[in-house]
């Protein structure tokens, strides 16, 4: 078992997400960074999919209640075993009693602790993972606080890795460049739009959060803004609201929207989508569908993400 | 993977990790139960790779596993299915009749739209009753229905400015849908009244009331009924 001992900024449980619902209007959530979820269960042995402590910005301090292999990949924080340094991206065997603190962030914005079997709380519809917005899965739907207590799950999927570190996302330093693909609405992007969406710098605003990100920089002006029929929004949705704003859609997006959609940023280029903070600027490089496989399948291979869900 | 010249659809990839077949973009029941139709087959059927299949008005995306997914096959799954000329039998919904206590506390904009459509609260409530309404989709929070097509006269549009808290079971107008929310949330609806049926229980199988291709009647009660 792991105590909260104080729960930093926004600490949450997240497997691979709740997929199979979105008819339902229920979002998808999950890890904003996937690849760096899936490294540190990789690191303590568990399934891709076990649930992990999605950590932001402001890292926790945790105590464990029992003996515990416990991992943490993502963003670079400074890491503390009661008074001992350890690393991101090492698996470390923890004794009962023992507690974890998380000091400076020397780069991304989110950190994944895995600890061997997985955290295990009772699912909803189907998984683990926290939706802030709706309250659904983690514990009560909401942010860990401090006194929570979260179960560890005694399955074990293989050995802790031995191997030297192995790092999750490869982070931005202070910014990122995404690839995009061409969007349902990337029609209504005159050429001065489009020139405008990839050739500037985007800040994402302190508003920025699990469900989309916001960004100060110059307006998109679309051909006209007459907005769409409410359809599925895939994370990574690129919309321009009339505002001429770009919004970016991430892990707790809402199932529907009406905005015009004008790109996709690729699955390959989310990860680093997930590590940036407020502050941060992303650019747009618009990519073709080959492109997009071709870094994925690249991804698949040097990181061995497995099933991006469960039964299929 | 062109689609022939008369097909009245159109199928992108959507990023690179879903499918969206597209009809034309209209509030329309035949084509929201071609739509309905076409997702219940792909579901049904548990294609490898497929994560999740959502229903709109007018489009279905499927949600897929790229590296897992077998696209050119989904891909003519999905063309040969939306040229199915979509007959309602398929999709048949079920009929659910939602007591509604119109007015006052439970529906504090029933004045406003009442003044937007030029009658009285009573008319606007007999105009919301009159008809039997589809689920085109469920969607923005879980287990929130879209149900239309709204009588033009009471079809106000939404707020400018959201509320920022509207409670659970409210039923609210948006030009020409109404729907009903689940839960307390934000929200921009015209709100006419409030129901105590539970829309979404995450107890219950299946937790969602309401599906796409379902019914709607509201009925008018007595406040405390």
């Amino acid at each position: 078992m792991i105590q909260i001992l104080d729960p930093g900024l926004l600490t949450t449980v997240q497997d691979c997400g709740r997929w199979g619902y979105q008819s339902l209007g229920v979002p998808v959530s999950g890890p904003m960074d996937r690849v760096s979820h899936v490294t540190a269960n990789r690191l303590v042995g568990n399934e891709s999919r076990s649930a992990t402590l999605e950590v932001t910005l402001h890292g926790p301090r945790l105590a464990f209640l029992a003996d515990t292999t416990f991992a943490v990949a993502g963003a670079r924080f400074e890491l503390w075993l009661d008074t001992r340094p350890v690393s991101c991206g090492v698996a470390y065997r923890a004794p009962v009693g023992s507690e974890l603190g998380f000091g400076r962030r020397r780069g991304g914005a989110r950190a994944y602790v895995a600890v061997a079997g997985g955290v295990d709380i009772p699912r909803a519809l189907g998984s683990r993972s926290t939706d802030l917005a709706s309250g659904l899965g983690g514990l009560g739907g909401r942010a860990l606080r401090a006194g929570d207590r979260l179960d560890v799950g005694s399955t074990r999927h293989g050995p802790p890795m031995v191997s030297p570190l192995v790092s999750g996302t490869t982070l931005p330093d202070g910014g990122a460049t995404v690839r995009v693909l061409a969007g349902p609405d990337f029609r209504l992007l005159t050429s001065d739009a489009l020139a405008e969406l990839t050739r500037n710098r985007f800040k994402l605003a302190s508003v920025s959060n699990r469900m989309a990100y916001r960004f100060e920089g110059p307006r998109i002006e679309l051909a006209c803004t007459q907005g769409r029929l409410s359809t599925p929004t895939p994370m990574g949705t690129l919309q321009v609201p009339p505002s001429g704003h770009p919004i970016l859609l991430m892990a707790d997006r809402q199932t529907t929207g009406g905005y015009d959609h004008v790109a996709t940023v690729i699955s390959a280029d989310l990860p680093v989508a997930g590590q940036l903070a407020p502050g941060d600027w992303m650019t747009f490089r618009v990519c073709e569908r080959r492109d997009a496989l071709a870094a994925l399948i690249t991804l698949e291979q040097k990181r061995a993400l497995g099933p991006v869900a469960a039964g299929n | 993977m062109a689609q022939p010249e008369s097909a009245d659809f159109r199928i992108t990839m959507t990023g690179d990790a879903a499918i969206t077949v597209e009809f034309p973009p209209r509030i329309d029941p035949s084509l929201n139960a071609r739509v309905v139709t076409l997702a219940n087959h792909v579901r049904d059927r548990r294609y490898v790779g497929v994560l999740d299949v959502v229903p709109s008005y007018a489009a279905l995306t499927v949600y897929i596993d790229p590296c897992r997914a077998d696209v050119n096959r989904l891909w003519t799954i999905l063309e040969r299915g939306a040229a199915r000329s979509g007959s309602d039998d398929e999709s048949a919904g079920r009929e659910h009749i939602v007591p509604v206590q119109y007015g006052g506390a439970d529906g504090p904009d029933l004045e406003v739209v009442a003044a937007f459509a030029q009658c009285s609260p009573e008319e606007v409530v007999r105009r919301h009753t009159s008809r039997t309404y589809r689920v085109y989709l469920i969607g923005f929070l879980p287990g929130f229905p879209y149900l239309g097509l709204v009588d033009d006269r009471i079809a106000m549009p939404r707020r400018e400015t959201p509320r920022v808290a509207v409670p659970g079971g409210a039923v609210g107008i948006a030009g020409v849908q109404t729907g009903i929310y689940p839960t307390g949330a934000p929200g921009g609806w015209r709100l006419v009244g409030r129901t105590r049926v539970s829309v979404f229980e995450l107890t219950r199988e299946p937790p969602c009331l309401f599906r796409s291709g379902d019914t709607v009647r509201f009925e008018a009660v007595g406040a405390g009924a």
